[in-house]
């Protein structure tokens, strides 16, 4: 009963601080239209300013938090509204979640440079902490019992309040109710006086208080032994599972998924462990992990789909020309050329690193089937890349032509496994259902010690290639690209094909797309299946080039760094797909040259390169100054000029 | 032409409601639209045009009434297998695939019906007028020539029934006669076409039947003639004492 007791306040407990953060992405989204992947990062770095002010500059404790909650929080909010999305407000669904996306990894990149020093030691101390260390709890229902913390308590408190207030806020105060209004109609706010951009800065910064508030609260629980900046941004998975629960819009049924969530993990964690014998100590941690993400996963495929918000909106889309036959072909001659010169001719590190870039680059050019023409987001697809060469490391010793058949057929048919629970989701939702198979892969597959031992990695042999005996560094360099010009004139042949318009034409108008007699779900499997069998393609020659492949190549960071530079190129071209690639593979390899102060390149060049794509939705290669200067090997992919487009979805027709 | 009883018609729609939260959009609607004919639907903005449109091609679900088409109930079927059936649409609020250009938006229509040649596709294009644009950029079309490509996408799929959402807005006087002209011919060639319009003028000339829905519901059905005299479709829409002035080019209704 105790047993029972405590899991079940620890499970209120945590799920009132998922409900605050959830409560948080939900306000933002209902005003801004933009889903805050980047809702924990905010938490994260609420609780390490928190640590900073009380803990290292010994500033009173309540004055911290009022600073770290109430100034600095929205600050960041308007900064953030100003700088990366008042440029895409009605922009489409992939657009904004790119840049969401890419505030997460600038955030992720600020706590690594002002946080990111292992040697310290970054604990706080939990509220009402008495002088002689003895936490203040109250004791209920005698010996068997349970013990309540007198932090559990306030956490509970300040939940419902805000849970209350939100409600209150929402639906009768003036302000509220605008930023309910701003989101649904931005052009009939402005009408009626409002401006629209003043609602979209008090969505961000509700939003970002909350996320402090949550972080704040969070940190002397999970901040004991030390915050973590990792351990801090996995509870945005929780707010994502909520926030889905209220179907983004609901402030109580929020709250509602996130109790159950902070529940089921508890208990899960309380009672699963015990039954699958002590020999998997790191259970729970690897359990609070899973729980969440399997969670989402379920709660995405049952929540019935008519009901999920619309999120399309009319939107300003520049309209990219299609690269001809020959000069793709032409491309391809070119990308070959230029990397057998630069196979002669360039050191160890620089052959590794290249060959890593354009491996990135098939899985970049699998993005481009996928998001840039298809419209349907990824974040899972160097789970893929893993698959792919996992089944190559374990195919007839892991080097021979076979391996790669079967890596390409067993990627692909995952990736068609995958999108068939998925395809009534769209845009948003798919792509949380992306994340969720990424996660529970991570954890359950590669992470698992019975599948590839802790910290190794399985061994990943290379393509061989006629007349060489052993593929040495530089004819790997050459066979990589060789197999990247043929993705890209893969992916250029499609795009001419009567299936690629059909992509195209299902990203414009998934209403004007049925309503011609095609059902975008048989679609959706195919480019899902082609997407990931291209992904499963580059992980061979990525695993192949570095002897293996283990858990930390797989990871959710580096499928969202690899989409994030891809995007920032330019997602809808071929050679947008080739240079994230290599931007991908060359940033890391960057750093160990760069003086430590410079803590994180990639995330640094990641939000610099958002910045931008906030304001040219093709990226680098969309902007027309750059572009009609510069030849580039796949030609002609300049965007032509914007215009106005309407790109709403039907579901708002009422 | 009045509804005969018996045989199924091209398109029946039977006692539809749908409510938004607290808001009837449509109450009760019934209509028939008969191969061979023109079927007007007119009224007030927020009368329920599109909602309606968007019930008969299944992106809205009824919340009581059904959908047949030839005598078939297709209420529950989705709006790809609709279309196959032979039902085509265009849309209010554009629906163009902008990343294509004209001829492209047309051929996706015409190749998911297994018909695949680029030079019927502009054939649709010239259909409608507008062969000139068939490589144009459809984002660079003006409004009026944006929904003739919508329209030449819907007649890709050789439907049987043809919804058109004011198809005129956008177009001058003399393109919105033509069109009036296409309409009539493709319901000679045994299309059941329905017609939403604002265009007055247009939809009582070239109509046999008109459906008026105000509020949610249809408040008059007759042909022409008749919904010109019905006072209550005159104090609803055309405005009072506007029967007469209807015919002459009056009152727009475009508001």
């Amino acid at each position: 009963m105790s047993v029972f007791l405590s899991f079940t306040v620890l499970g209120i407990v945590s799920g009132a601080v998922y409900g605050i953060l959830a409560t948080g992405l939900v306000v933002t989204y209902n005003t801004t239209g933009v889903f805050n992947f980047a809702q924990g990062a905010v938490g994260a770095v609420a609780a390490f300013s928190y640590w900073q002010l009380w803990q290292d500059w010994h500033w009173p404790f309540l004055l911290a938090i009022v600073v770290v909650v109430f100034i600095e929080a929205p600050l960041l909010a308007v900064l953030v509204e100003f700088v990366l999305f008042r440029r895409i407000h009605g922009a489409s669904v992939e657009r904004s979640l790119m840049v969401s996306l890419g505030l997460l990894v600038i955030l992720l990149g600020l706590t690594t440079i002002f946080w990111g020093n292992p040697d310290i030691v970054r604990s706080v101390p939990s509220y009402f902490t008495q002088a002689d260390g003895n936490v203040l709890s109250v004791r209920l229902f005698g010996a068997n019992g349970v013990t309540l913390q007198y932090q559990q308590i306030l956490i509970v408190i300040v939940a419902a309040i805000v849970s209350v207030g939100l409600g209150v806020f929402l639906r009768r105060m003036r302000l509220g109710v605008a930023m309910r209004a701003v989101v649904d109609d931005p052009d009939l706010v402005a009408m009626s006086g409002a401006k629209p951009y003043r609602m979209s800065q008090a969505g961000w910064a509700v939003g970002f208080m909350l996320a402090a508030l949550a972080g704040v609260l969070l940190a002397p629980i999970v901040g004991q032994t030390g915050l973590t900046a990792d351990q801090l941004t996995l509870l945005a998975l929780n707010g994502f599972a909520a926030a889905v629960v209220g179907r983004l819009r609901n402030v109580p049924m929020t709250f509602v998924g996130a109790l159950i969530l902070g529940l089921v993990t508890q208990y899960a964690v309380g009672y699963l462990p015990t039954h699958l014998g002590p020999s998997l100590a790191g259970l729970t941690s690897v359990l609070t992990e899973v729980v969440p993400v399997v969670f989402l996963f379920v709660v995405l495929l049952i929540i019935p789909a008519a009901r999920l918000a619309p999120a399309g909106r009319l939107a300003l889309r520049p309209v990219p020309k299609v690269v001809t036959a020959r000069q793709s072909v032409a491309g391809a001659i070119l990308l070959i050329a230029l990397f057998a010169v630069l196979a002669a001719m360039v050191g160890d590190t620089a052959l590794a690193t290249l060959s890593q870039g354009l491996a990135f680059g098939i899985v970049g050019l699998s993005l481009v089937l996928l998001v840039g023409y298809a419209g349907q987001v990824s974040l899972c697809q160097l789970t893929f890349m893993g698959i792919g060469a996992y089944t190559m490391g374990k195919t007839l010793g892991g080097d021979s032509w076979w391996g790669l058949i079967l890596a390409v057929v067993v990627s692909g048919a995952v990736g068609a496994v995958i999108a068939l629970p998925t395809l009534r989701l769209r845009g948003l939702y798919l792509a949380l259902a992306t994340f969720a198979f990424g996660e529970v892969m991570y954890e359950a597959f590669f992470n698992n010690s019975t599948v590839i031992p802790d910290g190794t990695s399985i061994n990943v042999g290379r393509v061989p290639l006629p007349f060489i005996h052993v593929v040495g560094d530089r004819a790997m360099l050459v066979e990589v690209a060789v197999a990247a010009a043929l993705c890209a004139l893969v992916v250029g042949v499609v795009r001419r094909s009567s299936f690629g318009r059909r992509l195209v034409a299902m990203s414009d108008s998934p209403a004007a797309y049925a309503t011609v007699g095609l059902s975008s779900v048989r679609t959706k499997v195919i480019v899902f299946s082609l997407s990931a069998a291209m992904a499963g393609l580059g992980g061979v020659f990525y695993a192949g080039q570095q002897g293996g492949i283990g858990a930390n190549d797989v990871q959710f960071i580096g499928s969202l760094t690899l989409l994030l530079f891809v995007a920032i190129w330019g997602i809808r071209t071929l050679t947008g797909a080739l240079l994230g690639g290599l931007t991908a593979a060359a940033l890391p390899v960057l750093q160990t040259h760069l003086p430590t102060s410079l803590a994180d390149i990639t995330g640094l060049a990641a939000g610099i390169g958002i910045i931008l794509l906030a304001r040219s939705p093709d990226g680098i290669l969309g902007i027309q100054w750059l572009t009609s200067r510069i030849h580039l090997p796949f030609g002609d992919e300049a965007a032509q000029p914007r215009e106005l487009v309407l790109d709403h979805e039907v579901a708002r027709a009422a | 032409m009045p509804p005969e009883t018996g045989t199924p018609a091209a398109l029946e729609v039977d006692g539809v409601s749908v409510r938004f939260g607290g808001v009837a959009a449509l109450t009760e609607v019934s209509l028939r639209a008969e191969a061979g004919t023109v079927t007007g639907l007119i009224g007030p903005n927020g009368a329920g045009k599109t909602t309606l449109f968007n019930v008969i091609t299944g992106l809205q679900r009824p919340d009581r009434g059904s959908v047949s088409m030839d005598g078939k109930d297709v209420t529950r079927k989705r709006t790809y297998r609709r279309a196959r059936l032979g039902l085509a649409r265009t849309f209010q609020r554009l629906e163009l695939f902008s990343t294509l250009n004209a001829a492209d938006n047309v051929r996706v229509g015409l190749e998911a019906c297994g018909r695949a040649s680029s030079s019927e596709a502009v054939g649709l294009l010239d259909r409608v007028g507008i062969a000139e644009e068939a490589s144009a950029a459809v984002s660079s079309l003006p409004t009026g020539s944006a929904r003739l490509v919508e329209l030449a996408r819907a007649l890709s799929t050789d439907p049987k029934v043809l919804l058109l959402d004011e198809p005129c807005s956008g177009l001058d006087e003399r393109e919105s006669e033509a069109l009036g002209g296409l309409l009539t011919s493709l319901a000679a060639e045994g299309r059941a076409v329905v017609l939403v319009e604002h265009d007055t003028d247009l939809v009582l000339q070239v109509c046999d039947r008109v459906h008026v829905l105000d509020f949610g519901q249809v408040i008059a059905s007759g042909t022409p003639d008749e919904i010109r005299r019905d006072t209550a479709v005159q104090e609803a829409y055309l405005g009072h004492s506007a029967g007469a002035d209807a015919a002459a080019g009056g009152p727009s209704g475009d508001a």
